[in-house]
């Protein structure tokens, strides 16, 4: 399975992620980020925050998604009833029990993410992602989701139709929560591309960190969401949150 | 490779060339590419006063920075605004419009969401260099436009635009004597490099109706809705 989890997590699956900073474009804008050391601290505080809320719903909504042998990975607070859970063929059909859960997990995405900006920015990215994951790894699982879900949902059911676990979904969200801002920052600051790759690849222990920890949290930062409301109301921006 | 072994041997027949290889519906895309200041907006400008009255259309910008394109047209009140999208390119509008084409999918479907008869999309590229192309999961065919002023080496240089985009336009042919151009072999280096397919020399500001890609456009029209879905 790990060249699916590797498919799903690289910058170059044409998802829409290069056309998002996570923040960072604001966050250079405002001089929150100008060299390696500001980025670490941002991406770090990116990670537990809105990369931990992510890895928890991606995780979610992979258990979900998958047929009844991760349907006990469901954290609090959405889970299906235990009628629902009898195990089948992975992987599971659209069922209207499913189509409930991804809806209910997707306002849980919503609860989390307050400024409006982030969640349009969210949904867009699940968009792309569902697009592509339908056509890489076809299934009707697919159907369950609302047609812009939040970015986590989509990737945790390509997680699942991809035949990942849980676990590999939260690992790829607290991943690309990361991953992709730190790209954006290195190519508006002209950075050394070295010293990026060399700045995420030691947050790979708090990546795992916060990949493999339970539930959903409600982990909020303040600083991203009113990042995130001022640049949407820019007309000079390069990225599009 | 010995001289009596032909590679032909080892491959299999090519396909019949199709871009859209799973019948895409809805509108006719196509893609305008170039470097930055060869004319692909007041292209895209021009087709819109030509074709609006014929056909439903729309189009998409893709901006480096800003929404300067879309304004621009907006202002000329070339289309109404419901009728534009720009998107934001993440700084690489190469990118955003051949490896992850999803901003310019998204844009797309917006529009045919909101305009459900829509016969054409023109997709503008940010102004870019010599190497880029449209991915033709965004678009059915493609128009790359350069300019006199950048010297009549271009077409000779190539490039995937110059050799291989489904229309070559080199623009600006009013300034060929001011910047000692030579339209001659800007056509004939084009011709050489482009495998028979079209290019035409025009100048927008001589011919702001752009009237010769326009018949090019109208044949695309036709040629598509005549194709088995």
């Amino acid at each position: 399975m790990t060249a699916a989890l590797l498919t799903l997590a690289d910058s170059r699956l044409p998802a829409g992620g290069h056309t998002h900073s996570g923040g960072v474009e604001q966050a250079i804008a405002a001089g929150v980020v100008h060299d390696p050391a500001t980025l670490t601290a941002f991406l770090r505080r990116r990670l537990h925050t809105a990369g931990a809320v992510a890895a928890g719903l991606a995780a979610a909504a992979t258990a979900l998604s998958s047929s009844g042998r991760h349907r006990g990975q469901v954290p609090f607070p959405v889970a299906l009833s235990p009628a629902s859970c009898s195990s089948g063929e992975s992987p599971a059909p659209a069922s209207s029990e499913l189509v409930a859960a991804l809806l209910s997990l997707d306002a849980e995405a919503d609860a989390r993410t307050p400024s409006p900006a982030l969640r349009a920015a969210s949904r867009q990215q699940g968009r792309g992602l569902v697009r592509v994951g339908r056509r890489a790894w076809p299934s009707p699982v697919w159907d369950a989701l609302p047609e812009r879900p939040h970015s986590p949902l989509a990737l945790g059911v390509a997680a699942a139709v991809a035949g990942l676990t849980p676990r590999d979904a939260a690992a790829a969200a607290a991943y690309l929560s990361v991953s992709g801002p730190a790209t954006a920052a290195q190519r508006l600051l002209a950075m050394d591309p070295l010293a990026v790759a060399a700045l995420t690849a030691r947050l790979a222990p708090e990546i795992d960190e916060v990949a493999t920890a339970d539930g959903v949290p409600a982990a909020a930062d303040p600083l991203l969401d009113l990042l995130a409301e001022v640049h949407a109301a820019r007309k000079d921006r390069f990225f599009a949150s | 490779m010995p001289p009596d072994h032909n590679l032909d041997d080892y491959v299999d027949a090519p396909a019949p060339h199709r871009h859209s290889p799973e019948g895409r519906p809805g509108p006719l895309r196509i893609g305008l590419g170039g470097p930055v200041g060869s004319g692909k907006t007041a292209l895209a400008a021009a087709l819109c006063r030509t074709l609006g009255p014929e056909y439903d259309l729309a189009v998409v910008t893709n901006d480096i920075y800003t929404t300067e394109d879309a304004d621009f047209l907006r202002r000329n009140a070339v289309l109404p605004d419901d009728r534009i999208e720009a998107v934001q390119t993440g700084c690489c509008p190469h990118t955003a419009i051949r490896d992850d084409i999803t901003a310019n999918l998204d844009a797309v479907e917006l529009l045919e969401a909101r305009h459900p008869g829509l016969e054409l999309v023109l997709v503008e590229s940010g102004g870019d260099n010599l190497t880029a192309s449209f991915s033709y999961g965004l678009v059915d065919v493609q128009v790359f436009v350069i300019d006199v002023a950048g010297g009549d080496k271009v077409p000779r240089k190539g490039g995937p635009g110059v050799t291989a985009a489904d229309l070559l336009v080199v623009n600006k042919t009013d300034l060929a004597p001011l910047v000692g151009a030579d339209l001659g072999v800007m056509r004939r280096d084009a011709d050489a490099v482009r495998g028979g397919r079209p290019t035409l020399l025009v100048s927008l500001r001589e011919d702001p109706s752009a009237a010769a890609v326009a018949d090019w456009v109208r044949e695309q029209i036709r040629a598509r809705s005549v194709q088995p879905a």
